[in-house]
């Protein structure tokens, strides 16, 4: 346990003090989600309806945006090695790295998506709505992505054959992200959606470790 | 547990990276207090038999064994008898070579109450009392050797497995991992060292890599 929380701190505060990954990726998903007016053009009816999936397409690309530095970092200096020889078996080590990239970017993202929402001229239901689908969604983003992170390792252009591997796996989550959010807008309820935007969670928190750390093992041969 | 008390024993290892088989029929024993000394050519395999060694890899062939059972079967037991110090340092340009130490200790489960003094004695042991709290992207290469070093005293193992150990190292720097080396094995630890510099190994058993190598006309077809 002390094995698992040291790996989780040391990659908190490695992205949070490097300033880099948090800040980047909020930096990112604002601005994505802030062009797209510009683009559509600013009526309110067009961007209510539109606006729950404009943001969470913005937090699928931002949280990608942060993974190839998941596992690549560890893997180019050798620490990698390390962390497969620690007391930690990889399926942990996959589950720490996860957390900490959940809580440094997921969370971060969560946390400022009600001011995006006022932008795109959301509903305070929907909001609200919206505030829960990302917490309950995004830590599946973290888990399915640390699939396609170990597997592109020492690929050239890693970041792109992330995002090939990776984004044609989001789409569960993002179809009941924001599915839950027109529903709750329609008046017919999101609990459905929500909960199997949980159900999504537990499945990639069931399966993703295992078959990141079985690519983690390959990349080490 | 495993018992420490027992050899350490290769038998017949042989190597495969890619088509290319590097070396057969390499065996060994290595006891505890003993040291090997890796020497042979670049591409000879030295790196490849210390991550076999350390079960980052398996071999093409042969067995490795704990006295008499196979390694593979104590899995993580083995294991947290293993240090493994690789070419790359593993440092953190973000951390400090205090945070990298606890870290480390932490990952490899020392109980809280020892890692202090523990640190202490890695940091000093290195020469690393200095610069404990610089961030390491501020450090030199052979201060960062120093850091990956200072992890063998940080988080106690009975195999060390050291790869290049003395590259950027200064004269001073080198006399104090051959004072640790020494006094590891004084202890009863053991050590693996491939090395192209020369290194001061009081009898170590010396291993020649190119030995090893397939019959070149195997070799020219791979």
């Amino acid at each position: 346990m002390a094995a698992f929380l040291g790996l989780f701190r040391r990659d908190l505060s490695l992205a949070l003090r490097q300033g880099g990954d948090t800040g980047l990726v909020l930096g990112f998903f604002v601005l994505a989600v802030v062009l797209f007016p510009f683009g559509v053009g600013p009526e309110p009816e067009m961007l209510q309806r539109i606006g729950a999936g404009v943001i969470w397409v913005a937090a699928l690309l931002a949280a990608l945006l942060s993974l190839d530095r998941l596992f690549e970092a560890d893997y180019q200096d050798g620490e990698l090695d390390l962390l497969a020889l620690s007391s930690l078996p990889l399926e942990l080590v996959v589950l720490a790295k996860c957390a900490a990239h959940w809580v440094a970017t997921g969370l971060p993202l969560t946390l400022i998506s009600p001011f995006l929402a006022l932008l795109v001229d959301l509903d305070a239901g929907s909001i609200a709505t919206l505030f829960t689908s990302l917490l309950v969604g995004t830590p599946a983003l973290s888990l399915i992505g640390s699939v396609g992170a170990a597997l592109s390792l020492g690929a050239r252009r890693q970041g792109i054959v992330l995002s090939l591997l990776v984004l044609p796996l989001y789409i569960p989550p993002l179809i009941f992200g924001a599915g839950a959010v027109e529903a709750s807008a329609a008046g017919s309820g999101a609990r459905a959606y929500l909960l199997i935007l949980c159900a999504v969670n537990l499945a990639a928190l069931a399966l993703c470790p295992w078959a990141s750390a079985a690519a983690l093992r390959q990349a080490l041969e | 547990m495993i018992e420490t008390g027992l050899d350490l024993v290769a038998e017949a290892l042989a190597c495969r990276r890619g088509d290319r088989l590097v070396f057969a029929g390499l065996s060994f024993r290595l006891p505890p207090g003993g040291a090997l000394l890796l020497t042979g050519a670049n591409g000879s395999g030295k790196t490849s038999l210390l991550r076999i060694l350390a079960t980052l890899i398996m071999p093409a062939g042969g067995r490795l064994l704990w006295g008499t059972a196979p390694v593979a079967a104590a899995g993580a037991d083995y294991r947290r008898e293993l240090d493994f110090v690789g070419h790359q340092d593993g440092v953190k340009p973000g951390l400090t070579p205090r945070e990298t130490l606890m870290f480390w200790a932490a990952l490899r489960s020392i109980e809280s109450t020892r890692i202090s003094p523990l640190l202490e004695a890695a940091l000093t042991a290195f020469g690393l009392d200095q610069i404990a709290d610089w961030p390491c992207r501020w450090l030199s290469a052979g201060q960062r050797r120093r850091l990956a070093l200072a992890r063998l005293v940080a988080a106690p193992a009975s195999i060390w497995l050291l790869d290049e150990p003395t590259s950027a190292l200064d004269g001073e720097s080198q006399s104090r991992l051959e004072h640790a080396i020494a006094e590891h094995r004084a202890s009863g630890g053991r050590v693996v060292v491939a090395s192209h510099t020369p290194i001061d190994l009081a009898a170590a058993t010396a291993l020649t890599l190119d030995a090893f190598a397939p019959s070149s006309d195997y070799a020219a077809l791979g």
